[in-house]
């Protein structure tokens, strides 16, 4: 609804501004949340007396070094940023970090590929069945990975004609991920393709163009937005992912992030809160970073993706 | 399908022969009409369209159909884990006769399902259609506040539910701390506050409340773009007409939205139903298996408790209900003039 003239002040405080900054403390506190915990001293952390919003001793350390208008950093180091630290010196976290960038850049290559030519023929071409596939792609899209993995992960230990164990290897994960992100991309591109009037292909074809050369130098520059959203979704859909990552993968070095951070920072009823904070603030940051780059892309592609 | 067939015998002609010479300049001529006859043929939509459909059917047939119906192939047998094929059994419909008659966790499971899906489903939609409207009114720093409100959603959710798991601890709780303080100011004595976590329905509470949270920007986002395709002449008349912001909200807003909210909530419920990664950070399935979905009762009894057949016999009872939801959303969609 635009704002209307004459809406009194009050009424607008209470209507608009007061839940829209509930909504922001909503969405945003866990985030703030893991960012105290993880540069809080082990000690804070478990002081129940203590005002855990903030994180005393770092804040000291700062108002110390900013009276003294000297910078220590080392002393910063073992004030604030002690898990961090800690969790990329003494753990695999970097390792789970290259898996997980690994294996979302592939399986998004691949699904790219597989999704703009997919969509191009499904929007463009009117061959047999086109519809039919179309449906197909479709329901495909809406097939969870939970209820296949058990399967799956029989398939992937034992890869049909060929007999390869991929499992525990990122093989195994590049080709579980375009399970879901191939229809996915084919539904968003074929989408996008279909916005593309039909007369840019048509005259490059009458030129002499053939169909893969107007689709290459027509259609594909032109289809560049809709390509790059749907990159950036299948990265994050990539980067998410957690089930597979799980049952797939058994090496400490061969996990990815969400996994990696899951199982090897709880070890068994121990947790070591700093370092779930750092690992769980650090492992957002790749995707976050990548999403705010992108965000008007990322809301046009995910709209696009619900206009179908 | 591992034996290649014999390959044909070469019937060229010996070479130096008339015939070869002949043969080799007719061949010298022929890759070129080859290449222009294969280029025709992919000027026809019948052959490059399959063409073209070829990777994703691939990927399609061996890693989403095959699974599937070698998932359906375990749930009749007893395989575990670590024992071979050649010594599994056919079971026929016995694991899903046990889950039914006898598992005392499958009820549960299936009855938290349902329930998780129902209430996070509508919270979600009410949440995210006020979020859309307060969006939608937003004149300065757009960017940066819907950047800030889709955050949850975009970051992998295993990591905030680790957040979560924090906020509901049961000794370091920060709303415990609060709930404390508030407690200790007005003069109410002493309050340990409730364990989040260790109590059935509050732990179901808890997880449900995590998905909301994960959910909500989702629906807002998508409901916020259906806002900007209503044209604002819209509600300039209705207003005109006398309808005050409830009337218009109920006559001009939702219907406005509806193909987009259609699609939205078939969706969430998909991923609702078949949620994994926030029960299992949270509860593990527990306190006592009182929290478990499908997806994570399947995984408990599949690769914690190794009866693979058992496993997947569960995590197909979400078959029939995504099937339902699938073909409701297909048939929408057709109806439905775009």
């Amino acid at each position: 609804m635009p704002r209307r003239v004459g809406e009194g002040f009050r009424r607008r405080l209470l209507t608009f501004h007061l839940p829209l900054f509930l909504f922001i403390v909503f969405t945003l506190f866990p985030f703030y949340w893991m960012f105290v915990t993880s540069i809080k001293s082990t000690r804070e952390t478990y002081d129940r007396e203590v005002n855990p919003f903030v994180p005393v001793a770092c804040t000291t350390a700062i108002a110390a070094q900013v009276r003294a208008l000297r910078f220590d950093g080392p002393a910063l180091v073992e004030n604030c940023l002690y898990h961090w630290r800690t969790l990329l010196r003494d753990t695999l976290f970097i390792r789970w970090l290259g898996n997980s960038l690994l294996v979302a850049i592939v399986s998004t290559g691949i699904s790219l590929f597989a999704g703009i030519t997919a969509a191009y023929a499904l929007a463009r071409l009117n061959f047999r069945g086109a519809d039919t596939l179309g449906v197909l792609i479709f329901i495909t899209y809406l097939v969870p990975p939970t209820l296949l993995f058990i399967p799956l992960s029989d398939v992937i230990g034992d890869m049909p004609l060929v007999h390869v164990n991929l499992l525990n290897s990122p093989w195994a994960l590049i080709v579980a991920y375009p399970t879901f992100l191939v229809p996915f991309c084919t539904w968003l591109l074929s989408g996008y393709f279909r916005t593309i009037p039909r007369e840019l292909e048509e005259v490059a074809m009458i030129d002499g163009a053939t169909r893969i050369q107007a689709m290459i130098r027509i259609i594909l520059p032109l289809a560049t937005p809709g390509v790059l959203s749907a990159g950036m979704f299948a990265f994050t859909l990539s980067a998410n992912e957690f089930l597979y990552a799980l049952v797939f993968m058994y090496d400490n070095a061969n996990k990815t992030v969400p996994v990696g951070v899951v199982s090897e920072l709880i070890k068994g009823d121990v947790f070591y809160w700093g370092g779930l904070m750092s690992g769980a603030l650090l492992g957002s940051v790749p995707v976050a970073l990548i999403y705010s780059f992108f965000v008007e892309h990322y809301v046009a592609g995910m709209t696009g993706a619900v206009k179908g | 399908m591992t034996d290649v067939p014999p390959r044909a015998p070469d019937l060229a002609p010996g070479p130096g022969s008339p015939a070869a010479t002949a043969a080799a300049r007719i061949a010298a001529i022929r890759p070129r009409r080859r290449l222009e006859a294969a280029a025709g043929l992919l000027e026809r939509p019948n052959v490059l369209g399959y063409l073209l459909m070829l990777p994703a059917a691939f990927v399609i047939l061996l890693f989403i159909a095959y699974p599937f119906g070698w998932g359906l192939w375990m749930s009749f047998t007893d395989k575990q884990v670590g024992v071979p094929w050649p010594r599994v059994h056919f079971v026929g419909l016995q694991n899903y006769v046990y889950l039914w008659t006898r598992d005392g966790v499958f009820w549960n499971t299936v009855r938290n399902t349902f329930l998780y899906t129902t209430v996070a489903t509508a919270i979600k939609w009410a949440l995210g259609i006020w979020l859309a409207i307060l969006l939608n009114r937003l004149v300065r720093f757009q960017r940066l506040i819907r950047a800030a409100v889709l955050l949850p959603w975009i970051i992998p959710t295993v990591l905030s539910a680790i957040a979560f798991l924090w906020i509901f601890d049961p000794d370091f709780s920060v709303i415990n701390w609060t709930l404390r303080r508030i407690y200790a100011s007005l003069g109410w004595g002493y309050v340990k506050g409730p364990l989040w976590l260790g109590d059935p329905t509050l732990a179901m509470a808890s997880v449900t409340f995590v998905n909301i949270w994960r959910g909500t920007p989702f629906y807002a986002i998508s409901f916020l773009a259906g806002l900007q395709t209503i044209s604002p002449d819209l509600y300039e008349a209705a207003a005109i007409d006398g309808a005050g912001d409830w009337r218009q909200f109920w006559h001009v807003t939702l219907p406005g939205i509806k193909p987009i909210m259609v699609v939205v909530v078939v969706f969430s419920i998909i991923v609702t139903f078949s949620d994994f990664q926030i029960v299992y950070v949270l509860t593990r399935g527990g306190p006592a298996n009182s929290t478990h979905l499908f997806a994570t009762y399947a995984y408990q009894v599949a690769m914690v408790g190794t009866r693979l057949g058992l496993g997947a016999a569960i995590s197909l009872f979400m078959f029939p209900v995504l099937a339902v939801v699938i073909v409701f959303q297909l048939v929408y969609l057709r109806r439905e003039p775009r």
